[in-house]
C-alpha cells in the first residue's frame, strides 16, 4: 500500500448526501481487474452518457478533472461492501475524502488502499464545499500526522483518527504481515474455541 | 459484575490480541461469492493460501443466470459473466474451499443458504463479502460484511481487525396490522432513522413484534440493517431460533446439540445492558411501505403522497428531494398508489424465502399480472419448496415468470437487468439510482406489495386488494 502523509492539492466539492458505492462504481463494473481503467469508472453513469460523451458533472470540468480530494455530504460512501469504489477514487487521483460521516464499510477500505477519510463536523465541510465552489481550484493541505485539514481560507481543522490506523496509513503497512505476528495466538485461541464448540468441526452429513 | 449486551459477549469471546483498542477477532465463517476475484488476486499477488479453508465458503449467485440453467455454466451467454462464476470454482478449487456452485442442488445466495444449512449459527462472528451479510444476525450472531482487502485478510489469518463499534437497541412492540410485512418494519425503521442513522453501530432488534417473528422475517430485518448505516444487525436467539435450526445439515446433533444449545441459551444480553443508542416504535402505528425516491430512507406508507421539496426542513433537504425526484421522474403530491410500474421483480436476499414466496402468492392468485413480473427464489431449496407447494404453478398461471435462483434483478449484473427509463417495484433492498441497470427505478417494497403493483399495474395498497379474503 502506498503511504498517506501529506497532500495540498485541488478539492472538489460534492454536494450530495448518501453517495452510494453504486455511484462510484457501477455494479458492472465490479469485475473489472484492479488497475487505470477505474479512472474511468468513477462516477461513471454521472460522468457518461451510453455512448462515451460527457455529461455535465463536476469531475468533467476543469479545474476539478485534477482534484485529488473531495469534500462530501453525510454518509458518503454508503451501501454496497464494494472494494472498487476506492480503487475507482484512488485511480482517478483522489487520495483523501472529507465528510461529515461515511459508510462504515467504505471507510474501512479507503485505510486499506492508501486513501484517507476525514470526518469532520456538517457545518465544517458545508463551508468548505461553499469555498471550492466560489473558488474553483481553490486547494487544501490535509496533514495526516499532525491531523489537521487546512480549508482554503487558511482555517484549521483538527480530525481524529485511530492511532493504528493513522500508522498503518502513515507508513503504508500491509495488515497481514502485522497479524502474522500473531500466528501463535491465533492457534492457541483456536484450540481453546475449537474444545469449547466442537460441534463447528465436526464431519458433515 | 457488568451487564453485558448480547454483542458484547459475542465479541468478548472473540478476541484473540489486543494493539492501541484495536482488536484482533478470530472469524467463525466467511462467506464468499463471485464478486472476491479481487480478494483472490489479492492473495495470489502476496502469494499467499487460505488459512482455513473449511471456514469458508463460496457461493455462485451474483452472475448467475436465472433462466436457462439446465445448461449449466455453458448457458452463460456473456463470456465476461461466465468467467465470473468459472473463476470463482477455480479458487475455491485451488484452496479447497466449499463452493456451492451454479449446478449444485443447495446453490442459492450467500445470505440464503447458510441459514437453510445451519451453516449460519448463533454466537458466531460471520464475515462476508457483502453487505448484506448483516442478515445472518437473524440467528443472534455478529455478522457483517467487508471489502476484498479485509475478506483477503480474513481469508489469510482467519482474523479480523476491528475497532468496537457502538451499539444500538431498536424496541419494536405490538401487533402489526394487517399487511404490514417485515420488510414494512425494516422500512420504516430506516426512514425513521435515516440511512446513516445506525452508522458506526451494532443494532440489536427487541420487543414483542421481533420475538413473534418467523425466522424468515427476522433475516428480512436483519438484512436491511445496512441501509439505516449499521455495522451489523442481531436478534436474541431463542426457542424460534433453535426450532429452525435444529436438523440443518450443518447444525450438531445428539449430545454436541445438547452442547450448542446450552451456549446459545446463554447469549442473550443481561437485563439493565447499556446502549449507546435506544429507539422505541410502536407496531400498531406501522402501515405497508413503498420507497419514493434515491435512498432507502426515502420511504412513506402507501397511504402517502410524493413529497414536495418545498416543505423539506431546509434548502439542503429540498435540493435532496428535487434532485431524488428528478431521477425518479415523479412529480411533487402525487399519490403513491397512482405511481404507474413497467416491472415487478420478487426476490433477492432480503424476501427470496418460502415465506416471501408464499406471501406474493397469496396476491398472485386473486388476479393477472399486467407488467411483466418475475419471481426468483433464493435457492435451489427454496424454488423446491414453493414448487412442493403449488406456488410456481399459481404465479404462472397469474402471468408471473418463475425463474431459477440468484441475485438477480437486486444487483442486476448476471444480464437480469431495468432499461433506461424502467420503473420496477421490486422486493430488493435498495433503490439507489442505477442500481437494477442504468437509468432503472426502483420502488421497494414487501412481497405482497410487490405482487398487487403486478396485478394493478401500479403502486398498490395491498390491504384493498386483500380485504375481506
Amino acid at each position: 500500500m502506498q503511504p498517506f502523509t501529506t497532500i495540498n492539492a485541488v478539492a472538489a466539492p460534492i454536494d450530495e448526501a448518501n453517495v452510494d458505492t453504486n455511484q462510484l462504481c457501477p455494479t458492472r463494473f465490479n469485475k473489472v481487474p484492479r488497475g487505470p481503467r477505474y479512472a474511468q469508472i468513477l462516477f461513471h453513469d454521472r460522468r457518461f452518457n451510453a455512448d462515451g460523451g460527457e455529461k455535465e458533472f463536476l469531475l468533467n470540468v476543469e479545474p476539478f478533472r485534477s482534484a485529488r480530494i473531495l469534500v462530501a455530504d453525510r454518509n458518503f460512501g454508503c451501501g454496497s461492501s464494494r472494494e472498487s469504489a476506492v480503487y475507482a477514487l484512488y485511480e482517478f487521483g483522489i487520495r483523501c475524502v472529507i465528510a461529515p460521516s461515511f459508510g462504515d464499510i467504505f471507510a474501512n477500505n479507503c485505510g486499506k488502499n492508501g486513501l484517507l477519510p476525514v470526518v469532520l463536523p456538517e457545518n465544517v465541510t458545508a463551508a468548505i464545499r461553499e469555498q471550492l465552489r466560489t473558488q474553483p481550484g481553490a486547494t487544501i493541505a490535509v496533514d495526516l500526522n499532525a491531523q489537521t485539514v487546512t480549508d482554503p481560507s487558511g482555517q484549521l481543522h483538527k480530525f481524529d483518527i485511530h492511532p493504528v490506523r493513522r500508522k498503518c496509513l502513515l507508513e503504508g503497512l500491509d495488515d497481514v504481515a502485522r497479524t502474522q505476528q500473531y500466528r501463535a495466538r491465533i492457534e492457541t485461541f483456536e484450540a481453546q474455541y475449537g474444545a469449547e464448540r466442537a460441534w463447528l468441526y465436526a464431519a458433515r452429513k | 459484575m457488568v451487564a453485558l449486551t448480547m454483542f458484547d459477549r459475542i465479541w468478548n469471546r472473540h478476541v484473540v490480541a489486543e494493539e492501541e483498542g484495536e482488536l484482533l477477532l478470530y472469524v467463525d465463517r466467511a462467506l464468499i461469492h463471485e464478486g472476491s476475484s479481487h480478494a483472490f488476486a489479492a492473495l495470489a499477488a502476496q502469494q499467499r493460501r487460505v488459512f482455513r479453508p473449511r471456514q469458508v465458503f463460496a457461493f455462485n449467485d451474483h452472475y448467475v443466470p436465472t433462466t436457462g440453467r439446465e445448461r449449466g455454466v455453458e448457458g452463460i451467454a456473456n463470456p465476461e459473466i461466465r468467467d465470473m462464476v468459472l473463476k470463482l470454482a477455480a479458487n475455491a478449487a485451488e484452496h479447497g474451499i466449499t463452493l456451492f456452485g451454479i449446478d449444485d442442488p443447495r446453490q442459492g445466495i450467500l445470505h440464503i443458504v447458510p441459514p437453510e444449512l445451519g451453516i449460519t449459527q448463533p454466537g458466531l462472528l460471520i464475515v462476508g463479502a457483502d453487505s448484506h451479510t448483516s442478515t445472518h444476525g437473524a440467528f443472534g450472531c455478529l455478522a457483517f460484511g467487508v471489502g476484498a482487502s479485509e475478506m483477503m485478510h480474513v481469508m489469510s489469518t482467519q482474523t479480523i481487525w476491528q475497532r468496537k463499534p457502538k451499539t444500538m437497541r431498536i424496541v419494536i412492540d405490538g401487533a402489526r396490522g394487517f399487511g404490514v410485512a417485515a420488510k414494512d418494519v425494516i422500512l420504516a425503521i430506516i426512514a425513521r432513522i435515516g440511512a446513516g442513522g445506525a452508522t458506526g453501530h451494532v443494532i440489536e432488534y427487541a420487543g414483542s413484534t421481533i420475538t413473534a417473528m418467523s425466522m424468515e422475517e427476522r433475516m428480512t430485518v436483519c438484512n436491511m440493517s445496512i441501509e439505516a448505516g449499521g455495522r451489523a444487525g442481531m436478534i436474541a436467539p431463542d426457542a424460534t431460533t433453535f426450532a429452525y435450526m435444529a436438523n440443518r445439515p450443518y447444525a450438531p446433533a445428539g449430545k454436541a446439540w445438547d452442547d450448542a444449545l446450552a451456549v446459545w441459551q446463554a447469549l442473550p444480553g443481561d437485563a439493565g445492558a447499556h446502549y449507546d443508542k435506544v429507539v422505541e416504535i410502536d407496531a400498531a402505528e406501522l402501515a405497508p411501505m413503498v420507497t419514493w425516491g434515491t435512498s432507502p430512507e426515502h420511504a412513506l406508507p402507501i397511504t402517502g403522497q410524493v413529497p414536495d421539496p418545498r416543505n423539506a426542513r431546509d434548502a439542503t433537504a429540498g435540493a435532496e428531494i428535487t434532485a431524488a425526484l428528478d431521477y425518479m421522474a415523479l412529480t411533487p403530491g402525487t399519490r403513491l398508489a397512482d405511481i404507474a410500474v413497467d416491472r415487478v421483480f420478487i426476490g433477492s436476499c432480503t424476501n427470496g424465502r418460502i415465506e416471501d414466496l408464499r406471501a406474493a402468492a397469496e396476491v398472485a392468485k386473486l388476479g393477472r399480472a399486467k407488467v411483466a413480473a418475475w419471481v426468483v427464489p433464493g435457492s435451489r431449496s427454496v424454488q423446491r419448496q414453493a414448487e412442493q407447494e403449488g406456488l410456481d404453478r399459481i404465479f404462472i398461471a397469474a402471468g408471473f415468470e418463475w425463474r431459477d435462483p440468484g441475485c438477480s434483478l437486486c444487483t442486476a449484473i448476471n444480464g437480469d437487468q431495468l432499461r433506461p427509463g424502467e420503473r420496477c417495484a421490486s422486493t430488493s433492498n435498495r433503490n439507489f439510482r442505477g442500481r437494477q441497470g442504468t437509468g432503472g427505478r426502483t420502488h421497494l417494497v414487501s412481497p405482497a406489495m410487490a405482487a398487487a403493483a403486478a396485478l394493478t399495474g401500479r403502486l398498490t395498497d395491498v390491504r384493498e386488494l386483500t380485504k375481506g379474503g
